[in-house]
């Protein structure tokens, strides 16, 4: 039953990767690439890592590919263009490749090698154990906690410098002050009068 | 039940058997909640404004939602020339699909639950987060004006409420020191002189009132409801929808509104817990006292529909990240803080 979830998910990671590659049109790239994180979640979710496998789906499905989604949607994109470079970054795209498939080999060969496979055959965290959450949660803050801390603060530097790099200064803006339109009460906006018949209103 | 399945068929087709099974007896009666709630929020509806509302199919009008059900089945799915035909057809069966799986978590009883999981909270939130792209997909495959407009919209929307309600969450959590929904509701067991509910503490029942609004825009109800504001953009991203395919998106949407009560239910007010931690109350089923909290919060939310103007834009933005960001985040600081003193002391 887990082999036959395995593949299933496995195979339509490759397969919606692969897709997202090919597919002709920006957008419905993205949404392979989507469908390649949700199964990647259940991926994790199949090794016992329920935690990550919901923080996959939060982080990246929820929040990350939307606003991905987003911009490609409102970009104009002119597809021949696009496809114009192809000829001329292959040779790049196969170093690239390479150096991965490379990389990959030398890693598992590695961790087959050190007999790290045969101490993690038992796929999946033993009966009785603490949740994900409180077991994440003591490493992060005891062990970790320095290299934790230092993730939030590189997150934050990037946040500022992002709001730094595109914030400035518009002349010509009419800007909605809300305490100002809160306060604003009737008598200050309109005011009753009885003209006379037929001289109409003075504005 | 999964058990007395397991005990006939053997452990894997018996738990098939019983999931399937579990699945079905929530997504029927479900769908026939949904049949009526909408028919409940026209009468409401229509008593606020002094109108009669839905009364000539069927007893009281009873009979309506189903009439207009068969209605749309009956008319033609038009897609428009210039749509993306697949992710047109698609957006309406992901809203829906995405509406009915977060009932899997949801505790409508003691053990009367699908997947009693440890991180139900999480899976919410994952599940939730996912509807925005029913609403996006929609817009953008239409190819059209309005729906994109809406599209636009939707996505900003959910993207900047989901973060006040993540931290409003996180306060519940750390409250009952767990992601598990049962853990929640047990855990709110005469929480305060004898009421079981979180949201009676001076605590965090700020929270359940912002927790209250952001559902509100979260499912885009009224005042929140921009992204069909019939005025500026016909129907959103609905527009070009019509037939089974708008009758989808009607159904996700008010499965979502049902799933947010729920929420609000079970994260404040003690979800199958009586309100008061009085032992003759207990004889009435769980079920019931959730239900009864569920029908409260969608009183709520017909009533607000009622009687509240829509939002501008930007006012929803800056209520957003100006007011329920900062706001929710300090209160997290405050929970954690007073648990610190207090529960984890020394």
């Amino acid at each position: 039953m887990q082999i036959f979830a395995f593949y299933l998910f496995a195979s339509i990671v490759l397969a919606s990767g692969a897709f997202c590659i090919f597919a002709r049109n920006p957008v419905h790239s993205v949404l392979w690439l989507i469908l390649a994180f949700f199964n990647a979640a259940g991926l994790m979710l199949l090794v016992g890592a329920e935690f990550i496998a919901a923080l996959l789906v939060i982080v990246y499905v929820g929040a990350v590919a939307v606003l991905f989604l987003f911009v490609v949607m409102m970009l104009d994109i002119d597809f021949a263009e696009l496809r114009a470079g192809f000829m001329k970054n292959l040779p790049l795209g196969l170093l690239l490749a390479l150096v991965l498939v490379v990389e990959i080999i030398f890693g598992v060969g590695a961790w087959q090698s050190s007999g790290m496979g045969e101490a993690t055959a038992a796929v999946g965290p033993p009966a009785g154990a603490p949740s994900n959450i409180e077991q994440l949660g003591a490493l992060l803050y005891t062990k970790y906690v320095f290299l934790f801390e230092a993730a939030g603060m590189i997150l934050l530097v990037a946040m500022v410098g992002a709001i730094v790099l595109t914030h400035r200064t518009r002349g010509g803006v009419r800007k909605q002050n809300i305490a100002d339109q809160v306060a604003r009460r009737p008598e200050d906006a309109t005011r009753n009068t009885q003209p006379e018949v037929g001289k109409g209103v003075e504005l | 039940m999964t058990a007395y399945i397991q005990t006939l068929l053997g452990y894997e087709a018996g738990w098939f058997v019983g999931t399937l099974a579990l699945i079905l007896l929530i997504a029927f009666p479900l769908m026939l909640a949904v049949a009526m709630i909408i028919y409940v929020d026209r009468k409401i509806w229509a008593a606020i404004a002094l109108r009669k509302g839905p009364n000539v199919v069927g007893p009281f009008g009873l009979l309506q939602s189903f009439a207009d059900g068969l209605k749309v089945f009956l008319q033609e799915t038009i897609i428009p020339s210039g749509a993306n035909k697949g992710l047109f057809l698609l957006a309406p069966i992901l809203t829906f699909t995405v509406a009915l799986l977060a009932w899997a978590v949801i505790p409508f009883g003691e053990g009367m639950v699908l997947a009693n999981i440890n991180i139900g909270l999480l899976y919410i939130l994952a599940v939730s987060s996912l509807g925005v792209y029913g609403v996006v997909i929609a817009g953008w495959a239409s190819n059209s004006k309005y729906p994109f407009f809406s599209a636009m919209r939707a996505a900003a929307q959910m993207i900047s409420y989901e973060v006040s309600i993540g931290f409003i969450i996180i306060s519940v959590v750390l409250m009952a020191g767990s992601f598990n929904l049962q853990d929640i509701i047990i855990g709110q067991k005469s929480h305060l002189l004898g009421i079981n509910a979180y949201g009676v503490n001076p605590l965090l029942f700020p929270m359940a009132v912002m927790f209250l609004i952001s559902s509100l825009a979260e499912t885009a109800r009224t005042p929140f409801d921009l992204t069909e504001a019939e005025s500026e953009l016909v129907a959103g991203y609905q527009t070009e929808y019509s037939s089974m395919s708008f009758a989808l998106f009607w159904l996700g949407e008010y499965a979502n509104v049902l799933l947010m009560c729920a929420l609000n239910a079970i994260l404040f007010w003690g979800g199958w817990l009586p309100p008061i931690d009085w032992a003759p109350l207990y004889a009435v089923p769980g079920i019931i006292w959730l239900f009864a909290k569920i029908f409260f919060f969608f009183f709520i939310f017909s009533w607000v529909k009622a009687t509240v103007p829509r939002y501008r834009y930007d006012q929803l933005m800056r209520l957003g990240w100006k007011i329920f960001l900062p706001v929710s985040l300090f209160w997290v600081f405050l929970v954690s803080g007073y648990l610190m003193l207090t529960r984890y002391a020394g």
